[in-house]
């Protein structure tokens, strides 16, 4: 090494001279790299913050207007000649006038309306005036009377859905353009719409019912909602907090504080750490072939979804629950040993309410990542038309129900575009409900979390 | 009677027990605490677990045995000659059940009475249309034996659960009466639930072990039933997916080659956008980022993993996939779908970008930083110590977080659902339909099933091509990872 030290110069080959206060070629090509390399790191951060802005931003775009409805304020006279024959009120006989029945009173209803406004279109029938209405509207009248049987003879201010063409039409979805070509609604129907707004006849308000009502058959998006889903789904985060809470807990407590380090505890780690990373679509055909083929529980019931999510959701709250005890220092473990207490009291007595937050926190994570699992549940019934809502529970438990996710996937599969709407809507309501549960979990660690 | 009842009264039994237990270890101390062995609680926990867990844990296995053996009995009673040319035992299996629960609910809306379901004869009414009335549809026409069978089931059910009630109450009575009778002052209370309880411990942290060997089991079975319709050379060299969806087996070619296809290249898309993004990310986060920034970029990025992948799948339809079409595919005349391997795979790709990201960010920052320190030190630029230095110490860490990307896009299920299409095809235009294994998963089992045709039974066998491919990943990504913590800890 003294040659070098004697000969740099002749070691780096040839001598430079540079000046300290200008750059040669390498440094600036050195530096320009370091420059590169920084806005590379840069861009892909901000291509990362970008996708996730555009992300919500399309979906909030698609999915604002779902929570927006076009209502028209009818006043339908409920005629007791077509609705109660026999005049004594009995509701036996009323339930026997189908929904066929008093489409004809909302018709009436319409012209009446249209009279009296004084609106003229040409070439608009009273039959496509009574079409703008929503098909949805008799039954909506029909559980108006079987509710009030006295109200008959009188005559009624009512809300009713506009067609899903009219609302698509002041959502700008439909124009005049695409209703020449469209079968199911035509520009007078639009024309019909608009003086109607005028008058204050035809109103946009909140849709409360886009929360609370049951899915709707294809050609009527305008009256699907979620009501069932969000049902199903808390049901579902019921099951899995019954089960996956006192499970979790316990396997991680005994991994955690009981186990000997051997063979069948290695076998035990490896699985979940394996399960953790198992695809959901496998837990779906478990769920499948196990609980309904084998067990022979009911398709598409919220006790099926809650159990298979159970198993997927276990390794998340185990891992989580782990870390949260391994927090909790030894000091306390030992103090607890060393005044007399048994090793089992040591746990439940002291480590576990200190690991608590934690364990929380870890399952309510557990229980937003379940919420939003959709392909498992495909493969269990749960993307069956259900129009009923589950029952109370423990029963309920076994009716057939919806879920969140599943709903929007049902929704995207339908033809009409009103449904892309309600799915972006849908998706809305369910990151809503994460952010709330990611909200209190980062609340519960923020107030209770102790650093030790 | 109803399960919940006999939960509920066996849990009762517990309260009692718990009660008494601990009154009887008092009164045998003369309430004198002192002369215990346990604290008093204890004498009542024992008691009260010995009476709750075994019942309930019999009556558990009891509930999972029950339809095994009914099936079998059953089973015996159909007749060969009841089994139609190209059906199956289990397929009559299936409409006697259908038929047993129809009766059911026919007798549970009152429209037969218990004495009429047992002894209707199909010779004599028409059962179909019987249970259609109270809102249970059969595919076709009861025959006399399912309808035997069916009744017969009836009546096995109502016998094995009579059975059940009186041996589950049975056992919790004896587990009182034995436990209440051992509560003496000496008896060491405290270290018999202690062991009972650590027992219930071990139980929970096996039923991982239990969820695998569920999931393993499961799909071994129907898929050996698979393969003893359709060859299994067939199925692994095929080429060519077309499920027929009239006839039983014969027209249908079920080559799974097509579809693995398609999952490698959307796999390969996905990664190629997500391991750039994801890897420079984490590289300027942990190296160049202030901590306000790393403040407010890190959990933006974050939330991307939080979102449900159905979100990322109506993201790709009704957004990134008519974009790329208008924008990419129909200007360069490569194709017309808006659903296409590019739509999936550049989704699939943000929703890595926080796994691969992250994954990388704890190994960069497992990098001792005395390594960093030397390389600046001789003179490198800030890059050339990251390129140099960095990397290819976190290299194995960053493999193995790769790995586990790829496994998670190779299982990724919504997303190709909604973004990728049906077709399945082998072709190297990004911009065609393509479709993958969990999408095939899904629509086989979806809608009508009818689990003894091969077009169902398909869905197993690639349920298990897919677990052994990710699992295998995730083992080769978790020994890459270990292996690598192994250095510098």
């Amino acid at each position: 090494m003294t040659d070098a030290t004697a000969n740099p110069a002749a070691a780096a080959g040839s001598p430079r001279h540079g000046s300290l206060l200008s750059q040669d070629a390498l440094t600036k090509k050195r530096n320009a790299a370091e420059t590169r390399f920084r806005l590379y790191g840069l861009a892909a951060v901000s291509v990362g913050i970008l996708a996730l802005i555009l992300l919500l931003a399309s979906i909030l775009n698609n999915g604002l207007g779902s929570f927006q409805q076009t209502f028209i304020s009818l006043d339908v006279e409920l005629q007791e000649d077509r609705l109660d024959k026999a005049g004594n009120r009995n509701i036996e006989d009323l339930k026997k006038v189908s929904t066929f029945g008093y489409a004809p009173l909302i018709t009436a209803a319409m012209a009446a309306k249209i009279a009296e406004t004084g609106i003229q279109i040409e070439g608009l029938s009273a039959k496509d005036a009574g079409n703008i209405i929503s098909k949805d509207a008799p039954a909506q009248l029909r559980d108006y009377v079987l509710a009030n049987p006295e109200k008959i003879g009188t005559t009624v201010n009512f809300k009713v859905l506009a067609n899903g063409r009219i609302d698509g039409y002041f959502k700008d979805r439909v124009t005049m353009a695409s209703a020449e070509l469209d079968s199911n609604v035509t520009p007078q129907q639009l024309m019909l719409a608009d003086a109607l707004k005028e008058d204050g006849v035809l109103i946009k308000g909140f849709n409360w019912g886009f929360i609370t009502n049951p899915d709707a058959s294809e050609n009527r998006p305008e009256a699907s909602g979620l009501g069932v889903a969000i049902l199903g789904s808390l049901y579902m985060m019921l099951v899995v907090l019954i089960l996956a809470l006192p499970i979790g807990v316990a396997a991680s407590i005994y991994l955690e504080e009981f186990a000997p380090k051997n063979r069948w505890t290695d076998l035990i780690e490896v699985n979940i750490s394996n399960l953790a990373a198992v695809p959901s679509i496998v837990f779906g055909i478990l769920g499948l072939a196990i609980f309904i083929n084998f067990a022979g529980l009911p398709q598409s019931a919220p006790i099926v979804g809650g159990l298979v999510l159970t198993l997927m959701t276990l390794p998340t709250i185990i891992i989580s629950t782990r870390a949260s005890l391994k927090s909790v220092p030894p000091s306390i473990r030992d103090a607890a040993l060393g005044v007399g207490a048994s090793k089992m009291q040591s746990v439940f007595h002291h480590v576990l309410p200190l690991a608590a937050p934690g364990i929380l926190t870890g399952t309510i994570i557990g229980l937003a990542q379940a919420l939003g699992e959709t392909a498992p549940l495909l493969l269990i019934g749960m993307v069956a038309f259900v129009r009923e809502y589950p029952g109370a529970p423990p029963e309920g438990f076994f009716d057939p129900a919806s879920a969140l996710p599943v709903q929007v996937y049902n929704w995207t599969q339908r033809a009409d575009p009103a449904f892309v709407e309600r799915a972006s809507g849908a998706i809305i309501v369910l990151l809503i409900f994460l952010l709330f549960m990611n909200a209190v979990a980062i609340m519960l660690r923020r107030r209770f979390e102790r650093r030790w | 009677m109803p399960v919940l009842w006999i939960v509920l009264i066996v849990l009762a039994l517990g309260g009692v027990g718990y009660m008494l237990g601990r009154r009887r270890a008092m009164a045998s101390a003369d309430g004198d605490v002192r002369h215990l062995h346990s604290l008093p609680t204890y004498y009542g926990s024992n008691v009260a677990l010995l009476t709750i867990a075994p019942a309930l844990l019999f009556m558990g296995l009891w509930l999972l045995m029950q339809p095994i053996l009914i099936e079998r009995q059953i089973i015996g009673l159909i007749p060969e000659s009841a089994i139609a040319e190209g059906s199956s035992r289990s397929l009559v299996m299936s409409d006697v059940r259908r038929v047993a629960e129809g009766l059911d609910t026919a007798v549970a809306q009152g429209a037969m009475t218990p004495d009429q379901a047992d002894s209707i004869r199909t010779e004599f009414t028409d059962v179909r249309e019987r249970l259609g009335r109270v809102g249970v549809a059969l595919g076709s026409n009861v025959r006399p034996e399912v309808l035997r069978a069916a009744q017969h089931y009836r009546g096995l059910q109502a016998r094995y659960s009579a059975i059940m009630t009186v041996l589950v109450l049975a056992v919790a009575v004896v587990g009182f009466g034995y436990s209440y009778l051992q509560t003496t002052k000496d008896f060491r209370a405290r270290n018999v639930v202690e062991t009972g309880i650590k027992s219930l411990l071990i139980l929970a942290s096996t039923i991982a072990i239990l969820t695998t060997v569920g999931i393993i089991l499961s799909m071994l079975f129907e898929t050996r039933n698979f393969f003893s319709q359709y060859s299994w050379t067939n199925f692994f060299f095929g080429t060519t997916w077309s499920p027929s969806f009239s006839g039983r087996g014969g027209a249908s070619q079920l080559g799974i080659l097509p579809l693995l296809w398609g999952t490698l290249y959307i796999s390969v898309v996905a990664l190629l956008v997500a391991v750039p993004i994801g890897l420079f990310a984490a590289i300027y986060m942990s190296e160049y980022a202030g901590p306000k920034m790393r403040a407010i970029a890190k959990p933006l990025i974050e939330i991307l993993a939080g979102i449900p992948t159905i979100v990322y799948g109506l993201f790709a339809l009704i957004t990134v996939g008519p974009m790329l079409r208008d924008y990419f595919a129909q200007p360069l005349g490569l194709g017309e779908s808006s659903a296409s391997v590019m739509t999936a795979g550049v989704v699939m790709g943000i929703m890595l970008i926080p796994f691969v990201s992250s994954l990388s960010d704890d190994i960069i920052n497992a990098v001792p930083q005395s390594m960093r320190d030397g390389s600046l030190g001789l003179g490198a630029t800030k890059s050339e110590t990251i390129r140099q230095v960095v990397i290819p110490a976190a290299l194995p860490g960053v493999v193995g977080a790769i790995l586990l990307a790829a496994s998670r896009a190779i299982g990724e299920t919504m997303i190709v659902v909604l973004g990728a299409g049906a077709a399945a095809r082998i072709s190297l235009n990004p911009f065609e339909a393509m479709t993958t294994v969990t999408v095939k998963i899904v629509s086989q089992l979806t809608g009508d099933t009818d689990f003894a045709s091969p077009e169902t039974l398909v869905a197993f066998a690639l349920g298990l091509t897919l677990f052994v491919i990710t699992l295998g990943l995730n083992v080769l990504a978790l020994y890459i990872v270990r292996k690598y913590r192994e250095q510098y800890e």
